[in-house]
């Protein structure tokens, strides 16, 4: 089947939904396909909340100073004055859209304090942001009546005679139907590709389809070496203990109980910006001040009312996952990961190199994030350059004459899947993903050097043959979820590689790259992005310089 | 199976995926009960399998016997555990999931307590999962009510401060399928994993529509002929509440068998006499007006 739209939104979290809406706003028809119900996308998972300056006592360029430092002066500087001057609208935009943000005494939006913000400009719901911004997307996508194909998976772009992207396929889960949608324009905003670690905070579906969509069509991926490791993830089974613990006052406490961010971030302690959090923990660990190979997070003295009324989420899961209740017990925690600040590499507008394609949320890298992102600053990017992204597709669309469909693909990747179906029995990708997770864990972790990375990248290459003897296990059309989980390990090998390019390329330590053979910041030579092309071989690595508009790199201090 | 003594059963059902059979087929992704994907029936009993301890599921299981696993109930199966969902989602957009305000938009946000925004969120922590709608019991004989988490989320609306449409969602709550359709079984109030309450937001919601004035339905009729036999005899005059529960003699009619029956067991006495206490109960329910005006017994008071 094939369909034809003005724009195309391939992902319907935050970004998604935040570009969907803009574009049919500016006109044009428009189509969101998601591989599950939007509702299900991972933005839900979002704990702490989404910075603005909108207290008279903040400003916008407090906030982006914040943005600019925390990323270790590889953020845009113009992409950050964006985002932190559009903030204050974007929140007010969902406040009035129905979010039930939290108030203060005067009925006015209540904010709490964040990791690496010099002012407390994080506005929350509860401890379920996200999933409150997410749902209130919905109900505006629901009231847009934009048209929406849940539980459709995509696999690969369309492009026309002149090498514009003018569409995608993919598969229907339920029918296991092969599908074409033509498109003027397309957005993918398909979220984080966290699964490419293991473990890491991130859902199971966040397995990085659209990055390695676009890197496949000819769209450099840009500084995929920043992975963030957040600071406070459960070691049982890596979920996350969001940063407002911290933000509302927890401590981090070694074997000796002692709170051990006094000697690397004498101010701001606790709420040191991530990289740095993460990192000292590490070294804790390392050297054996830890407690199990975790530190502890303590929050006993705020007292349980305060718990249970702020982080009453949190605390639920500490409880099932560690078996420890906040209110009377420490909570043993350490880095995992956690975020991908890299991305599909694209402008202010949320242009790709590639004519006809756009990319926004997660899956991109505008970049705002640069070597380390900020707590609550993502949510922010999803809605504001969701929007900016929508409007520019919307132009493009406008621009451009009709597009031909070119029914042939849908053949063409029909038989592509039914050979891949056809395998004969061979490896499970279960096995395959958990190894190549490890693999990255270990070696492309918070502490890097060259020949850990090496050993990473000629594994990696190795598993990349090896997948060619992988199989699917379920020959069936109806909700074939081996094929898909094939197709995004598939995709998550080229990402891995993707990532240790970059990691070997950028010989110096940044924000959350943190090399120890080369351990200080090198301005002279790296206030530059990496990029990498795909290539048949593996990526082939580019830079270019960081945008400064007005904040010089300075040395960092918390 | 190996799967570590934290583990959920979704854990073991991965694990079955991963290592045993891999058609098996279910939906989850978020593994901490906020994405609402992973619904199903566990020892018979609608559950997040990513909330679902394993050791628990055992427990209820009882030593010795299997964990049950099943699709979530009142919606088509279509693969193993995925089950069609459309129901539910139309639903949703049935109820106008969507704040409507009326009047001016301020320029900044909108000026509201945080009390009344803590009311509304204990509706929004909803995830739509469908635990709830996988219990009911209405749907499982009615497939047209729309059921405990539309109507939660209806009700977030009614009780949002900045939504200006609350007759109109009420009066469209009041019509066949809407907020009388409820038997307050509980169900979804005790499988809810999220502590929404849907059914207790249905009731409030219908003493919102009756406050305003939506009480030409069967389910108000009902309501007020209950509150009214009770608070003058002490007891149910069932013949008198069926009859003032109906909207006329034309659906009177289609209950004539159930009356007849009724009768021939002794159930309709000739005269509806008060109990012997009836004073007290009448106090009791002067007392309640009086304190706090319930809107259910308004009439009585004219
Ligand atoms: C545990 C956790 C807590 C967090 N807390 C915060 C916080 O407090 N504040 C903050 O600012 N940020 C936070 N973040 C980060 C933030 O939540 C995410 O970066 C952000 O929500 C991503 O939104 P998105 O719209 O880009 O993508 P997502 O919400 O992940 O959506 C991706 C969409 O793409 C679709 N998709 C993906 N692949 C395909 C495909 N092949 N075909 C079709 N559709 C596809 C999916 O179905 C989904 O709809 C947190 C992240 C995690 C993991
Ligand atoms: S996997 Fe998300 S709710 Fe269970």
């Amino acid at each position: 089947m094939a369909e034809d739209y003005d724009v195309l939104v391939v992902g319907a979290g935050l970004a998604g939904m935040r570009a969907a809406l803009a574009a049919q706003q500016a006109g044009c028809t428009v189509a969101i396909v998601s591989k599950v119900y939007p509702v299900r996308s991972h933005s839900n998972a979002a704990q702490g909340g989404i910075n603005a300056a909108l207290d008279e006592a903040d400003s916008w360029e407090s906030h982006a100073y914040d943005t600019v430092k925390g990323s270790d002066y590889l953020g845009d500087q113009d992409a950050i004055e964006l985002l932190a001057r559009e903030a204050p609208a974007a929140i007010i935009e969902l406040e009035h859209m129905g979010v039930v943000f939290s108030r203060d005494e005067q009925g006015r939006l209540g904010s709490r304090n964040f990791g690496g913000a010099s002012h407390a400009r994080t506005y929350f719901v509860g401890d379920f942001t996200g999933q409150a911004l997410l749902h209130v997307l919905y109900e505006q996508l629901v009231r847009s009546g934009i048209m929406t194909f849940s539980e459709h998976f995509v696999t690969r772009l369309v492009h026309d005679d002149d090498g514009r992207v003018s569409g995608a396929l993919g598969l229907d889960m339920r029918s296991g139907e092969r599908r074409m949608w033509t498109a003027k324009a397309v957005i993918l905003a398909t979220g984080g590709m966290g699964r490419v670690y293991e473990p890491s905070t991130n859902a199971l579906i966040c397995t990085g389809d659209g990055m390695a969509i676009a890197y496949r069509a000819g769209a450099p991926l840009m500084d995929m070496e920043m992975v963030q490791f957040h600071p406070t993830t459960l070691k049982s089974n890596g979920a996350l203990i969001s940063e407002s613990a911290r933000g509302e006052g927890a401590y981090l406490l070694n074997r000796d109980g002692e709170r051990f961010m006094q000697t690397t971030a004498p101010h701001a302690m606790e709420l040191a910006s991530r990289d740095v959090v993460s990192r000292a923990e590490q070294i804790e660990i390392n050297e054996g001040r830890g407690v199990d190979g975790c530190v502890l997070l303590d929050v006993r003295h705020l007292g349980a009312a305060k718990i249970m009324e702020r982080l009453p989420q949190i605390r639920a899961l500490a409880l099932e996952f560690a078996g420890a209740d906040m209110i009377t017990d420490p909570v043993p925690i350490r880095p995992g990961m956690h975020y991908e600040m890299g991305g599909i590499k694209t402008d202010v507008h949320g242009a790709t190199p590639l004519p006809g394609l756009f990319a926004a949320g997660e899956c991109a890298c505008v970049s705002v994030h640069g070597a380390n992102r900020l707590g609550a600053n993502s949510l922010l990017e999803t809605v504001v350059f969701g929007r900016r992204a929508g409007e520019a597709a919307a132009a493009y669309a406008t621009e451009r004459g009709p597009v031909r469909r070119s029914p042939s693909l849908l053949d063409d990747e029909s038989r592509l899947l039914n050979l891949l179906l056809a395998r004969p029995d061979g490896i499970r990708p279960a096995a395959l993903r958990q190894e190549m997770g490890q693999t990255m864990t270990v070696d492309v972790g918070v502490f890097r050097q060259a020949e850990t990375l090496r050993a990473a990248q000629a594994a990696l290459v190795e598993m990349r043959e090896r997948f060619a003897r992988v199989s699917v296990g379920d020959k069936g059309r109806v909700f074939n979820q081996a094929l898909v989980s094939v197709l995004e390990l598939d995709f998550m090998l080229d990402l891995a590689l993707a990532v240790v390019a970059g990691a070997l390329a950028r010989e110096e330590s940044r924000g959350a790259h943190t090399r120890v053979d080369f351990p200080r910041r090198d301005d002279a030579h790296w206030m530059r992005h990496t990029l990498a092309f795909h290539t048949p071989g593996g990526p082939r690595m580019e830079t270019m310089p960081v945008a400064v508009t007005r904040w010089q790199p300075t040395e960092r201090v918390y | 199976m190996d799967v570590p003594d934290y583990g959920t059963v979704l854990d073991a059902l991965l694990a079955i995926r991963e290592g045993v059979d891999e058609t098996l087929t279910l939906r989850c992704s978020c593994r901490s009960h906020i994405c609402g994907s992973c619904v199903m029936k566990i020892n018979h009993r609608s559950a997040l399998a990513c909330k679902t301890k394993l050791q628990a599921a055992q427990e209820r299981a009882g030593s010795g016997h299997p964990i049950v696993v099943q699709p979530a109930g009142n919606m088509p199966v279509i693969k193993d555990l995925v089950v069609d969902l459309e129901g539910l989602w139309s639903k949703v957009r049935a109820v106008d999931p969507y704040l409507q305000p009326t009047g001016p938009v301020p320029e900044r946000e909108y000026i509201v307590s945080n009390e009344a925004m803590l009311n509304v969120r204990e509706a929004t922590a909803c995830i739509l999962c469908g635990a709830c709608m996988s219990e009911c019991t209405v749907l499982e004989v009615d497939d047209r009510f729309l059921g405990p988490a539309p109507l939660a989320k209806a009700w977030r609306f009614t009780e949002d401060p900045r939504d200006g449409a609350d007759r109109a969602r009420l009066e469209a709550l009041s019509q066949p399928g809407g907020v009388w359709d409820c038997t307050h079984c509980f169900q979804c109030v005790e499988v809810c994993p999220k502590d929404v309450r849907p059914m207790d937001r249905i009731l409030e919601l219908r003493r919102r529509a009756m406050a305003e004035g939506f009480t030409d339905n069967n389910g108000s009729r009902h309501s007020q002929a209950f509150v009214d036999s009770i608070g003058s005899t002490g007891w149910l005059d069932e013949t008198r509440v069926a009859m003032r529960s109906t909207a006329g003699l034309r659906e009177l009619r289609g209950w004539v068998g159930v009356g007849w029956r009724s009768f021939v067991r002794g159930k309709v006495p000739l005269r509806h006499r008060p109990i012997p206490g009836a004073m007290h109960v009448r106090a009791i329910f002067q007392r309640a007006a009086a304190n706090d005006p319930p809107r259910q017994v308004r009439r009585r008071e004219q």
